[in-house]
């Protein structure tokens, strides 16, 4: 029972308190990049969140049962590194033979998603806080995803209708974008402290 | 040898001013609101990037006739690897509390779209000076930006540069400018006073 406890408190807090694009500033490309539409941001949140879970677990299993036994951990980024560009090589294949029309509207953005500072960082973050547990790491990974794919949607949303608000010609676009993603971060300070 | 190579003057050029990274080509975005919280850090991360741009731009550059079109991101990013390991060993020999202010954001640098983007569009197609040169002329730009902001938040936000205090004592820091807040809407404005600046050449 504390160990659920531990857990839901430890999901809670990575999706609200510590959501990596609003605290830790992970994820800011596509994050500007996606389209302002919500149907493409759901999608590749829900694209992301699949990564980092495998992506997380799998770096985390890879750390304690061999690079820190056997004291390799000068090689822990590239190893960390290959592990999710496997991951993000098998949710390709996977989405081309089974989902084409989304794989073919994800176009470029899915093979950046490499390239995404949120996967590499949920690694390394889970190496900062030292997560010694395997079922956290795993709660940890798949909350990650889930609130990034939370900020997306929220900025998705805001941007539809921003486009029709009267906004100064010199702001438009990724200005305004980041002033929002500013403002959202400002509100979801709201929830420091909630756990303690 | 194609005949519109980039010159080292154009190169030079292009990484201070017409495509300078965090200001035109919107890239690197992460560190850039991560670690301009003081000018000390900025720089830091500023020279890191730099170091790892020219070495990989560099072995890119070595390697280009050898590149395989499907595999050369996975390649550049091991390149770029290597190379974030040696700056971040480094770090944490040599200044270990910048090493802990930055945390996991020299680590980062791997997915730094600048750096894959520079090893796309310059390393694999010209010389080994040119690269160099590239290398060099964006991470200087870079480092330009993230001094820029992290002055404005941090004179903002304490009163003082590099401890010496520049506000009047009846200041009042602005304390959200330390915050996420701060970076996000800082950054939004001045993206914004570039756009506007540029209109108004044209």
């Amino acid at each position: 029972m504390d160990l659920v406890i531990s857990l839901s408190l430890g999901f809670i807090g990575i999706v609200l308190i510590n959501n990596l694009v609003f605290t830790k500033f992970l994820g800011c490309c596509p994050y500007l990049g996606v389209s302002g539409r919500l149907d493409m941001a759901f999608g590749m949140g829900l694209a992301v969140t699949f990564v980092t879970t495998l992506a997380g677990t799998l770096t985390w299993l890879i750390d304690h049962l061999f690079l820190i036994p056997c004291g390799l951990e000068v090689t822990r980024y590239v190893c960390y590194i290959l592990v999710i560009a496997g991951a993000v090589q098998l949710v390709e294949m996977y989405l081309r033979k089974f989902f084409p029309p989304l794989y073919e509207s994800f176009g470029i953005f899915l093979p950046l998603i490499t390239t995404n500072c949120v996967i590499l960082g949920l690694c390394l973050f889970l190496n900062i806080w030292g997560i010694k547990n395997f079922l956290e790491a795993v709660v940890l990974s798949f909350g990650a995803g889930i609130g990034f794919t939370m900020a997306i949607c929220i900025m998705a949303g805001i941007r539809e209708t921003l486009e029709d608000a009267d906004i100064p010609e010199c702001l438009k676009g990724a200005p305004i974008t980041l002033i929002t993603a500013g403002l959202l971060t400002l509100g979801f300070m709201g929830f420091a402290g909630m756990i303690k | 040898m194609a005949e519109n190579q980039p010159t080292i003057v154009s190169t030079l050029r292009g990484g201070l001013w017409d495509e300078i990274p965090v200001l035109r080509l919107m890239l690197g975005l992460c560190p850039t609101l991560a670690v301009t919280t003081g000018v000390r850090a900025a720089m830091t991360m500023g020279l890191s990037v730099i170091f790892v741009l020219i070495c990989s731009n560099v072995v890119v550059s070595l390697m280009r006739n050898l590149l395989k079109p499907h595999l050369r991101i996975m390649v550049f990013t091991l390149t770029i690897a290597t190379f974030v390991t040696i700056a971040d060993l480094y770090l944490k020999a040599f200044m270990p509390d910048m090493s802990d202010k930055l945390g996991a954001y020299i680590p980062l640098i791997i997915v730094n779209c600048i750096i894959i983007a520079r090893a796309e569009s310059c390393a694999s197609k010209c010389g080994m000076l040119i690269s160099a040169v590239d290398g060099f002329a964006m991470g200087l730009g870079f480092t330009i930006v993230l001094c820029f902001l992290a002055s404005i938040r941090e004179l903002l936000a304490t009163g003082k540069l590099f401890d010496i205090a520049i506000m009047p004592d009846a200041f009042v820091p602005v304390a959200a400018m330390a915050m996420p807040v701060g970076a996000f809407v800082t950054l939004g404005l001045m993206l914004g006073a570039v756009n506007f600046l540029s209109k108004k050449k044209s």
